[in-house]
């Protein structure tokens, strides 16, 4: 059996990011197609899908836009592509390589859920993915898709824009994302009440990652139960797992949400580089805890994962091979919440750049045994005590790594030095040169 | 009366610049609701970094007088993202990435070379004013990694003599 590919199908083609090729592909069908049925049919369709949001909490989208009040307009879309969760690398494809697909997502969302006004949050550093997606909605306008009267339904109009962020993980965060949307620094908001019912404005407003959004045209037609077919239990579809780190061949795959994670890696991926062993893997991004080399032999969908005390997040497996100090691993993890942190809420500002701190020391010889265990309290203390999740982010990761590596930790202590040396840590890029196939992109 | 949108609050900037600026801000608020200019704040602050160099004092007024809004308002984004530059700094930004996937890659032993290379410490700027270095977290190139941004323009799957090359056909 062929494995179906939703997102990745038209990945590689010469011009597949312009509207003539989306549409020689069949593109923009689904939204006629949608436009001749129930809007509440559609939301139907994507609650029968099993899809769960692709950004990192895995949230059911069909109920997320069930919870729009049924009569406050108007209401807003927001489309998370700030794509910032270190390990994360997939909506950026998604968008140079089919953004016409990711505008008629939009559309049929828009239409299903009555909304005529839509922005595109995409991250500062993506400014060549921001032309790209400016210049393929300036074409579906040109061609009559979006503006005031949806693919020539008249009466529904739509807009929609990019707003481009300026360096800030926190904006990924959704209340963030609406404060910096609305022009200000991203400061998340308390909830709830949640953006679906007191959003951008203070009006409704539902926000999905870029990678959900892409999967409606295909749920539309091809049904949600097709879609639901596709994954197990709970999660439907396909999804991007994005794989970086010592594999011989990272990149982005496209599998079904329960594929495994050690056959990712020891079989797309090729394997570790050099033919070592694996150490570590983080499954879901950088805030994902950490799993030891002999829990990847795991499901990725969502709820297996977390049976497996981890996260499938938003996709990113980063993988670690033997030779890699963990120690100077989570030093890094933990420097990059300390600068992200937004400064809101004491536990975090304060707990991150301490973690960090204990970490460094630890490193480099400057510790002693209790400052390990002095590390995991901190991280306990930071632990659901913030506005937003930023503060579970950094502390997941340092609970894991301790728990799992704990001898390797202390063995900083007792040594008061790294033992693994200055590794200079890192591949070169020809150490993989020799084994690593073509990119799938 | 005077029209709040040809208010002399540029100061001290050049007046053709400022034209420029305000020309293509009227084209950005048009994708905000009428009454909500001010959510133009991070791209008035982008076109007013590109027009004239950096964020300084004068641009973040000037993007919150035409926005209908206080310097603070300005001020407080100008310095919350990293993208904006709140100083001066040299003709061409290099910023490396040296979250962990890019370290897994060798993106801190790119940042060391270049940092001995230029004799720069982590946001200095070279002696000739040319290369302004600085590390930066994750850029969403992981499976392309080692990634770097110069000028805003991603170059990923570097290694040491790429980096020397792109850098050094900076003028």
């Amino acid at each position: 059996m062929s494995e179906t590919l939703i997102l990745t199908k038209r990945w590689g083609k010469p011009g597949s990011a312009t509207l003539d090729s989306y549409r020689a592909d069949g593109g923009y069908r689904t939204l006629e197609k949608a436009l001749s049925m129930d809007p509440g049919a559609i939301v139907e369709e994507v609650k029968r899908s099993n899809l769960r949001g692709r950004g990192g909490a895995g949230f059911a989208t069909g109920l997320k836009w069930t919870f729009l009040p049924k009569d406050i307009r108007p209401r807003y879309l927001t489309v998370n592509a700030d794509e910032s969760e270190p390990g994360t690398f997939k909506d950026r494809y998604i968008i140079e390589h089919d953004p016409h697909m990711l505008i008629e997502g939009i559309a049929i969302t828009a239409w299903a859920l009555d909304i005529h006004l839509a922005y595109v949050y995409i991250r500062g550093e993506f400014a060549k993915q921001a032309r790209i997606l400016e210049k393929a909605i300036e074409e579906a306008r040109a061609a009559g898709i979006l503006g005031p009267s949806l693919l020539g339904k008249q009466g529904f109009d739509l807009d929609i824009h990019v707003h481009r962020g300026a360096g800030a993980y926190i904006c990924g965060e959704e209340s963030a994302l609406l404060e910096s949307l609305e022009g200000k620094k991203g400061y998340p908001r308390l909830k709830p009440p949640f953006p679906a019912v007191v959003g951008l404005w203070g009006k409704p407003t539902i926000i999905n990652n870029v990678e959900t959004i892409a999967n409606i045209p295909w749920i539309v037609e091809h049904g949600g139960a097709a879609f639901a077919a596709l994954g197990t239990g709970k999660s439907g579809g396909t999804r991007l797992f994005c794989v970086s780190g010592h594999v011989n061949r990272p990149g982005v795959y496209e599998k079904p949400v329960h594929y495994n994670l050690k056959q990712l890696i020891m079989e797309d991926c090729g394997g570790i580089v050099g033919g070592r062993k694996v150490k570590a893997v983080i499954p879901g991004g950088s805030s994902a805890p950490v799993l030891a080399a002999h829990e990847i032999d795991v499901s990725m969908e969502f709820d297996a994962l977390k049976a497996a005390g981890t996260m499938a997040g938003s996709g990113g497996v980063i993988v670690f091979d033997e030779s890699t100090c963990l120690v100077r691993a989570l030093a890094r993890i933990c420097k990059f919440y300390a600068e992200e942190s937004c400064g809101q809420c004491t536990p975090c500002r304060e707990g991150t750049s301490w973690m960090e701190g204990v970490c460094e020391r630890l490193e480099h010889g400057h510790a002693i045994a209790a400052d390990v265990a002095k590390l995991e309290q901190l991280a306990g203390n930071i632990g659901g005590q913030t506005i937003c999740a930023l503060g579970d982010a950094a502390a997941m990761p340092v609970q894991s790594f301790v728990k799992k590596f704990r001898d390797e930790f202390l063995r900083h202590a007792e040594e008061r030095r790294c033992p693994q040396g200055d590794h200079g840590w890192g591949l070169d890029q020809s150490s993989r040169a020799a084994v690593a196939g073509p990119v799938r992109y | 009366m005077t029209n709040a949108s040809t208010a002399p609050v540029s100061g001290d900037l050049p007046r053709e610049k400022v034209e420029k600026f305000d020309h293509e801000l009227a084209l950005i608020v048009k994708r905000y609701p009428p009454d909500r200019m001010a959510a133009a704040m991070l791209p008035a602050l982008h076109l007013g970094q590109e027009i004239f160099g950096w964020c300084s004092p004068e641009v973040q007024r000037l993007c919150a007088d035409r926005l209908g809004t206080s310097p603070a308002r300005a001020e407080e984004v100008a310095t919350f993202y990293v993208m904006y530059l709140t100083a001066p700094i040299g003709r061409h930004l290099v910023e490396i990435c040296t979250n962990v996937s890019c370290c897994l890659s060798g993106g801190e032993r790119l940042f060391e070379h270049l940092k001995a290379k230029l004799a720069v410490k982590n946001g200095g700027t070279t002696a000739d004013g040319r290369i302004t270095l600085r590390e930066v977290e994750c850029l969403g190139a992981c499976g392309t990694a080692p990634a770097m941004l110069v000028d805003e323009e991603m170059h990923e799957r570097l290694d040491l003599q790429q980096v020397d090359q792109i850098v050094g056909r900076l003028a």
